[in-house]
């Protein structure tokens, strides 16, 4: 790998505050810059516990998860949410949008809340707007009369379209996709990816896509099984 | 400014609780500025009704009831004085003018009320307003009357038309001094005191239209014609109550003693203002409870509001979570229903203040007509405007409730609440 690392995971203990048994325990695991990573798993292994220690939400007890050189679990509270939010974009299964807002609205959010991701956002299309019209164009929600719609209308491929498009906006470094494709059909899937793919592409996004849907393994630079990983898998936490 | 527009879609996508709410406090803000507002003017309107005169004097009661019967027209008196004393005090050095009055007959409800033109010279009201007229002059005949601009107006009297005065209070005479019209020779201006209710005649008509009548009951026997009655001396011998201006301020106390203590006559005098202190704080009690009562309707808004928010916090739950998803910290969740709390007060307060001064218009000329009371339509006081900010800075404060909730939740569920 000559490309700069951007995940790295050492020596991670993690556990709940109540639960007695570790839910992971991985030695080391890393992904490169620009790298399309699929972290398989059933539920239950502690995929939702992987991602929320990689977006800080959970800190570990013991190890270091570190997103671009910077240990998130050793920032304070406040600086550790910066963090996320200037270099992170998420994707989730369903129900990512806000309902009151429109789509290009749903689209901006991060960069309400992260003045780099403005400022990324603003050097490619000048406006905010004009760049989530370029994204969602992009992810092939190009129908003026979708735009003016109100997302609860959307269907979920639609739906989860736009909240790629906001995951990507102002191009963070990092995105990390729950089970996005997890209520979309089989041919709805593999689109959605190769659009994902594309825009992960055109912006050097590093893509973390957990799903126990092992049948779209093979469109990734690189799959990992997180039970092979994991040490403490097959404890249910 | 990111958040509080967000909080203004949310509150938007939540119209009908939300506008609800903004109802609640809106009512209950116009509820409490115009109790306010009542207060202040009936406060001023009634501390305007008299002014200049130094002393009342009455048959000896209490000090209210004199103020009552002889300025504001309600109640009676339980004595007459003499006229022999009323003339001792009239003619007193220190004293500069006396007002004599004698009431006790009315004309469809409206209180009669027997005086001299001293009356039209020195009455004042709202500080330094002397009587004037808007039509005609004072009497000068003995069946001439000058009627306060209420009286006129609600009962569509004009100069020249003949009023029948009955004897006692009641508004159907039952027996009424018929045989005694009086022409309308002058209409006063509008005062907003009780005078614009009040029937003025002379002195020598009161006598006069009592002549004849032994022991309230007219005797067939007795009558007299009105060209008669001109011929008679008609020197009052009783009086109700006259009102005194005195040469010098100083001497307000010597005078008052000197009233108090006459041996002839059990007499009164009180200070004007001292009295209408004493009845004004009788009436404050209710007007207090009034505004305890709109305080707490406010309180009962902002508790609505408080519970709306509350409510609505777990079904919000996601939203919360997706906002942390794309950078929003907790502090922005904790700022988001903070603001949603606050701008709900404050948008309850505009439509409230909108809504009173709608009311307002609506009612002045109600309450102007049915109750006297004339409410001045103004801007807000700063006292108003402070009771305003009060009201949104508790908005505030009742929002940091729900927004420590939210802001908890937000870092238990962090980003990944799924339902």
């Amino acid at each position: 790998m000559n490309q700069p690392t951007v995940i790295q995971i050492e020596k991670l203990r993690f556990h709940y505050p109540k639960a007695q048994h570790d839910v992971l325990d991985i030695e080391n695991f890393s992904v490169a810059k620009g790298e399309r990573i699929f972290i398989k798993g059933a539920s239950g292994c502690g995929k939702s516990t992987l991602l929320s220690l990689l977006g800080g939400v959970n800190t570990p007890n013991s190890g270091r998860v570190s997103i671009l050189d910077t240990s998130i679990g050793e920032l304070k509270g406040s600086k550790r949410d910066h963090f996320r939010a200037n270099h992170i974009g998420f994707i989730f299964q369903m129900f990512n949008l806000i309902p009151y807002l429109s789509m290009v609205e749903n689209v901006i959010l991060p960069c309400r809340f992260s003045k780099p991701r403005h400022a990324k956002a603003i050097a490619r299309s000048e406006t905010l707007e004009a760049e989530a019209i370029r994204l969602l164009q992009h992810l092939e929600l190009k129908d003026e009369a979708l735009l003016s719609r109100s997302v609860t209308e959307l269907s979920i491929g639609q739906q989860q379209r736009v909240a790629a498009a906001r995951a990507l906006i102002g191009a963070p470094e990092v995105l990390i996709a729950d089970e996005p494709t997890s209520s979309l059909d089989a041919d709805a899937r593999e689109s959605f990816l190769k659009l994902l793919f594309n825009e992960c592409s055109a912006a050097g996004t590093t893509l973390a896509f957990v799903s126990h849907d092992t049948s779209l393994e093979k469109l990734f630079d690189r799959s990992v099984a997180l039970a092979e990983i994991n040490k403490a898998a097959g404890v249910q936490g | 400014m990111a958040i509080i527009n967000l909080a203004l879609r949310s509150m938007w996508n939540r119209k009908l609780t939300a506008s609800l709410t903004v109802i609640a406090i809106a009512l209950s803000v116009t509820l409490l500025l115009g109790v306010e507002k009542v207060r202040n003017e009936a406060r001023s309107s009634f501390a305007n009704t008299i002014s200049g005169t130094d002393l009342i004097v009455g048959a000896r009661s209490g000090s209210v009831q004199l103020l009552l019967y002889s300025v504001f027209r309600i109640g009676n008196a339980t004595n007459n004085i003499s006229w022999q004393s009323y003339q001792e005090f009239a003619e007193h050095p220190k004293v500069k003018w006396t007002i004599p009055i004698s009431l006790g007959d009315s004309h469809r409800g409206y209180r009669v009320m027997g005086t001299t033109d001293a009356y039209f010279e020195h009455y004042r009201y709202a500080k330094t307003h002397a009587l004037e007229f808007s039509q005609g002059r004072a009497f000068d005949d003995v069946f001439e009357t000058v009627l306060g601009a209420e009286v006129a107006e609600a009962l569509g009297y004009q100069l020249g038309h003949e009023v029948v005065i009955s004897h006692g209070l009641g508004n159907v005479g039952i027996t009424q001094h018929k045989d005694k019209p009086f022409h309308v020779v002058g209409i006063l201006k509008k005062t907003g005191t009780p005078l614009d209710r009040t029937v003025h005649v002379s002195l020598q008509a009161i006598e006069a239209i009592h002549l004849g009548w032994r022991g309230g009951t007219p005797r067939p026997s007795l009558k007299i014609s009105t060209d008669q009655i001109r011929q008679l001396e008609l020197q009052p011998k009783a009086i109700t109550a006259f009102m005194v201006g005195l040469t010098s301020k100083i001497s307000t106390f010597t005078v008052q003693r000197a009233i108090n203590e006459y041996e002839e006559e059990a007499l009164l005098a009180i200070l004007p203002g001292v009295a209408l202190q004493e009845l004004w704080s009788m009436m404050s009690i209710a007007e207090q409870a009034l505004l305890v009562i709109s305080v707490f309707v406010v309180i009962t808004g902002l508790i609505g509001m408080l519970t709306m928010i509350l409510s609505s916090l777990n079904e919000r739950r996601r939203e919360m979570a997706i906002l942390r998803s794309v950078g929003a910290r907790p502090i922005h969740i904790f700022g988001l229903l903070v603001s949603e709390a606050g701008l709900l007060a404050a948008i309850g307060v505009v439509v409230g203040v909108v809504l009173l001064y709608a009311l307002l218009f609506v009612a002045q000329p109600i309450l102007e007509s049915q109750f006297g009371l004339h409410i001045s339509i103004t801007m807000l006081s700063n006292y108003d405007f402070s009771l305003l900010a009060i009201i949104i800075a508790a908005g505030f404060i009742v929002g940091l409730v729900p927004a420590l909730r939210a802001y908890k939740y937000s870092l238990a569920d962090g980003m990944t609440i799924r339902i």
